[in-house]
């Protein structure tokens, strides 16, 4: 009887997989099997503009690695998989890495809905995720280290400073989002927070479109009325994706501009604007923790980083993707620390762990997960990048349990 | 003694035009440091008067003030710069430009609108009515009285006309904010209502007429808002029928299911960007890159859709299901080889200047340019399918096909080649569509897939095989989500849409234009 080996797809996707990862010359690594390092972003979908560049950040990270010797003397080996913005898709993909591909780490997410998707699947199987985008707190789980901003660490001082003299002074402010968890949960902390300012319901205007969303007519026409009601007005826009390069196209159409109603946002960086024509939205703002325009030795040379893996001297850097690398730095000091990237142990030693950030502050991981970070508001220029028009002294702690949110005075105190 | 009276006419005469000087300098005192002092600079600037200030703050507003290490300004002028002061040119090395944010922009706005009033150029004039209407300031009361009797251009003194009342508003004499009041009150400006309600808080005693006013002018407004409201819904309902029409050609009249339809249009989209990069090195042909882009993408996904239907739907003619999970697999094949070719990151489609900014309609109705033309462009292209399908000899084979597929081959028509001509016809319309949607939506691989149900809503909702059915349906559909929308949301509007056409499928389960065809009698 003939015993015949069958060649499955997956045998030949892998074969053909590590003929096309063999690049000529690699430092030699012991015979110790490779660190697997798994990648959980869009690359197809309505949040593949953002995602894509995360991927690559994740992939110039682990190159940069391997190039200086790995971590514990064992290679690094990237697992990128694509759940093509389709949230159920992500769970499925993370159980695939943690499962299958059997993963030591895994950077990835973007939109709240698909983290949120992922977060059972790493608890079961006790992964570990970065997360590297801003987002609305209310979540501290043991598996999932969280490099992007907590609301108070983006959300809230925007509309402080739309508030302030230099910010226009706003009396009435309009929450654009796209209707999801994240949107709709920083939205409840700003409405909170702009209470206690003394801004009543009446002069709040919330509203939701769907993702992908590109009929903004009626929308910027209804906040220009909203703004016509004698009080100076700005918008807080938390459009997520793609929907955001309509959207600014439908304010330039109108003639909105930023002396008459800004806008602040929170999911709009460099990478974003470099698919529309920046200049008709020349003054309106976004608020992160790092912008590509920071002067920074280490930025400097993050920059130069990035665009030589690349290979395009004009690609753009933007906040995730400093929180990616920020992120991936912490966790490989972590693993040099506790001499193995089994999870627990390293979930232990990444707790204080300090990196020298691009945004030219002195970053570390607290016991919440979370990072300090300083906040800054950035001015669009014509040419697409920000201009820094505020930045916080200090690098802040996050409050990812939000007290503007009543149900969280009990676990503050307990 | 004698002496000294001299010395001291002397100094009198140095210090004079060095005076004069000084209100100049001293107003660029903190221009360039910090965004405050920056602000106060340019307001004295603009309250000074001086003629040098203007090309000054003009060079602010456009970027092209620097300011040197030690504090000296510059303007910069082609490759060089000049002084500030004293207009020599100079070195640029090392100057930083001076830098901006909204506070500055605020008050560089009222101060260039001050000088401006009185420019020779109209725009000019126009531009800083405008600005002086929204910095609005008791000063320039005297200011906009001396300009407004000079002006002639009529849309420019309603502009002034508008700014002084607003500026009267700030007097601090009662009977100048009553004129004023009045003034603002007679007009049916959204701007004139805003700047009455901001007033009214500080000033109580007046309230009474304020209020009289702002219902004046919200009476005035509430046609002209239906009428914006109904130009949203046009817009929608264009863009609905652009995205439709060619489905109503390939399921209306030939029953088809083809979900590869949103990849057709997304492929005419990518087509419109392919002839703008071509045509980048050909300055002259630039402006016309989006009218050549229709006849290459009706070109391109017509022959797309023909090799589809010779290579595959043909095949599997009177089995609707497999036909549609087959298209529906080349719709995704079609999505990842554009994927691949062009990234998937979004592509930028320059808008032509002429399909930028808004248009004011008479009555003072605002529309969006871009949106204008895609309406008249939908109706056009209706227009022309119309024609197609009713005059010519092969729109009178494939309504002969469409009605007796035997009785038309028996009369010679070579069904096949009419067959494959009306996919084709159908997918071409597609990428006429992509064409026009690239202009208000983000050129991705997935650009499709966001058009595909809305289509099939409209085809199914107007009638299939009824093109009358399909224009009724896609401005139907529009109007009544716009009209929901502002009091319903973007997402539950889009809801009561969906069941509001299921509850009238089952009424009418064949739509508003029943119609005859191939597809009806199934």
């Amino acid at each position: 009887m003939i015993h015949r080996m069958p060649i499955t797809r997956r045998a030949a996707l892998a074969g053909l997989g590590s003929v096309l990862a063999a690049p000529a010359i690699r430092p030699s690594f012991a015979q110790a099997a490779p660190i697997r390092v798994g990648v959980l972003h869009s690359l197809s979908g309505t949040m593949a503009i953002s995602e894509t560049a995360l991927r690559d950040t994740v992939l110039m990270m682990v190159e940069a690695q391997n190039a200086a010797g790995g971590i514990l003397g064992r290679r690094l080996e990237a697992v990128v998989v694509d759940p093509a913005s389709n949230w159920p898709l992500f769970a499925e993909k993370a159980r695939e890495l943690l499962a299958v591909s059997r993963v030591d780490v895994t950077f990835g997410c973007w939109t709240s809905v698909s983290r949120k998707s992922v977060l059972p699947v790493f608890e079961e199987l006790n992964g570990l995720l970065f997360y590297p985008v801003q987002y609305e707190g209310e979540e501290e789980s043991k598996n999932i280290f969280y490099t992007g901003a907590a609301p108070n660490q983006q959300a809230i001082p925007a509309v402080e400073y739309l508030m302030s003299a230099d910010g226009g002074e706003a009396k009435r402010i309009a929450l654009l989002g796209t209707d999801y968890v994240y949107p709709r949960t920083t939205n409840r902390i700003l409405r909170a927070f702009l209470n206690s300012k003394g801004i009543a319901d009446a002069d709040i205007m919330e509203e939701y479109t769907p993702f992908g969303h590109s009929d903004w007519q009626g929308i910027v026409s209804r906040v220009k009325r909203f703004a016509g009601e004698g009080k100076r007005t700005a918008i807080v826009s938390t459009i997520n994706g793609d929907a955001n390069v309509p959207f600014y196209r439908e304010l330039g159409n109108q003639g909105i501009k930023a002396e008459d109603i800004p806008s602040v946002a929170f999911s709009v960086g460099e990478e974003e604007l470099a698919g529309i024509d920046a200049r008709p939205l020349v003054g309106h703002l976004a608020a992160w923790n790092y912008f590509m325009s920071v002067d920074s030795p280490a930025n400097t040379q993050f920059k130069a980083m990035w665009q030589s893996y690349i290979k395009n001297p004009r690609r753009v850097t933007n906040d995730p993707m400093e929180a990616t690398f920020v992120g991936f730095k912490m966790w490989a000091q972590a693993v040099a620390k506790a001499g193995t990237t089994a999870v627990d142990p390293v979930r232990t030693a990444i707790i204080g762990q300090k990196v020298d950030a691009p945004c030219g502050y002195t970053l570390e991981m607290h016991a919440n997960h979370h990072l300090s970070k300083p906040v800054m508001i950035g001015e669009i220029e014509a040419n697409g990048q920000f201009n820094i028009v505020w930045k916080t002294p200090n690098a802040i702690p996050a409050e990812n349990w939000s007290p503007f949110i009543p149900e969280n005075a009990n676990r503050r105190r307990g | 003694m004698k002496h000294s009276v001299l010395i001291f006419l002397m100094v009198l005469a140095l210090a004079l035009p060095a005076r004069a000087q000084d209100a100049f300098t001293a107003g660029l005192t903190g221009l360039g440091t910090s965004f405050n002092q920056t602000a106060e600079a340019v307001d004295r600037l603009g309250a000074s008067g001086d003629p040098r200030a203007l090309p000054l703050l003009r060079a602010l507003a456009d970027g092209r003030l620097l300011r040197q290490a030690d504090g000296a300004l510059l303007i910069r002028d082609g490759a060089g710069a000049i002084d500030a002061m004293s207009g020599a040119r100079a070195e640029a090395g090392g100057a930083e430009p001076v830098r901006l944010n909204n506070r500055v922009r605020v008050a560089l706005r009222g101060a260039l609108g001050r000088l401006q009033l009185l420019s020779p150029d109209q725009a000019e004039r126009q531009a800083a009515a405008e600005a002086v209407f929204r910095s609005r300031s008791a000063e320039n009361v005297p200011l906009l009285e001396a300009a407004l009797a000079r002006e002639t251009v009529p849309a420019i003194r309603a502009r002034m006309a508008l700014a002084l009342a607003a500026s009267r508003l700030m007097a601090s004499d009662a009977a100048d904010k009553l004129l004023g009041v009045t003034a603002l009150g007679a007009t049916a400006s959204p701007e004139a209502r805003a700047v009455l309600l901001e007033f009214r808080s500080a000033n109580p005693d007046i309230a009474p007429q304020i209020d009289e006013a702002v219902v004046a002018i919200d009476q005035r407004l509430a046609l002209r808002r239906a009428a914006e409201t109904l130009f949203q819904g046009l817009s929608l309902g264009s863009v609905l029928l652009l995205a439709a029409l060619g489905l109503a050609v390939t399921f209306g009249v030939m029953g088809v299911i083809n979900m590869a339809h949103g990849e057709f249009v997304m492929l005419g989209a990518y087509t419109t960007f392919v002839v703008q990069e071509a045509l980048r090195d050909i300055p002259a042909l630039q402006p016309w890159s989006l009218p050549l882009a229709v006849p290459a993408a009706f070109l391109i996904t017509a022959a797309c859709g023909a090799a589809m239907e010779r290579g595959l739907i043909r095949h599997l003619y009177g089995r609707p299901l497999e036909t549609l999970l087959m298209t529906f697999g080349v719709g995704m094949m079609i999505q990842q080889a554009v994927r691949l070719a062009f990234g998937a990151q979004n592509r930028e489609i320059i808008s032509p200047s002429w399909m930028q900014g808004t248009l004011m309609l008479p009555g003072d109705i605002a529309v969006t340019q871009n949106r204008l033309w895609i309406l008249a462009f939908s109706l056009v292209v209706l227009a022309l399918t119309v024609a197609a399908i009713r005059f010519t000899r092969f729109g009178l084979e494939m309504r002969a096909v469409t009605q007796k597929r035997a009785i038309a081959a028996s009369m010679g028509i070579r069904t096949g080649r009419v067959d494959a001509l009306t996919f084709a016809f159908g997918s071409g319309i597609a990428g006429i569509a992509g064409v026009a949607l690239s202009q208000i939506d983000n050129v991705s691989p997935n650009l499709g897939t966001g058009y595909i149900i809305d289509s099939f809503l409209v085809v199914v909702f107007g009638g299939v095989g009824s093109l009358a059915g399909t224009l009724v349906g896609a401005f139907g559909l529009g109007i009544i989500n716009k009209v929901l929308e502002p009091w319903a949301g973007a997402v539950l509007a889009k809801v009561f849409v969906l069941v509001a056409v299921m509850l009238f499928i089952q009424r009418k389960p064949r739509g508003l234009f029943a119609q005859k065809g191939r597809a009806a009698e199934a």
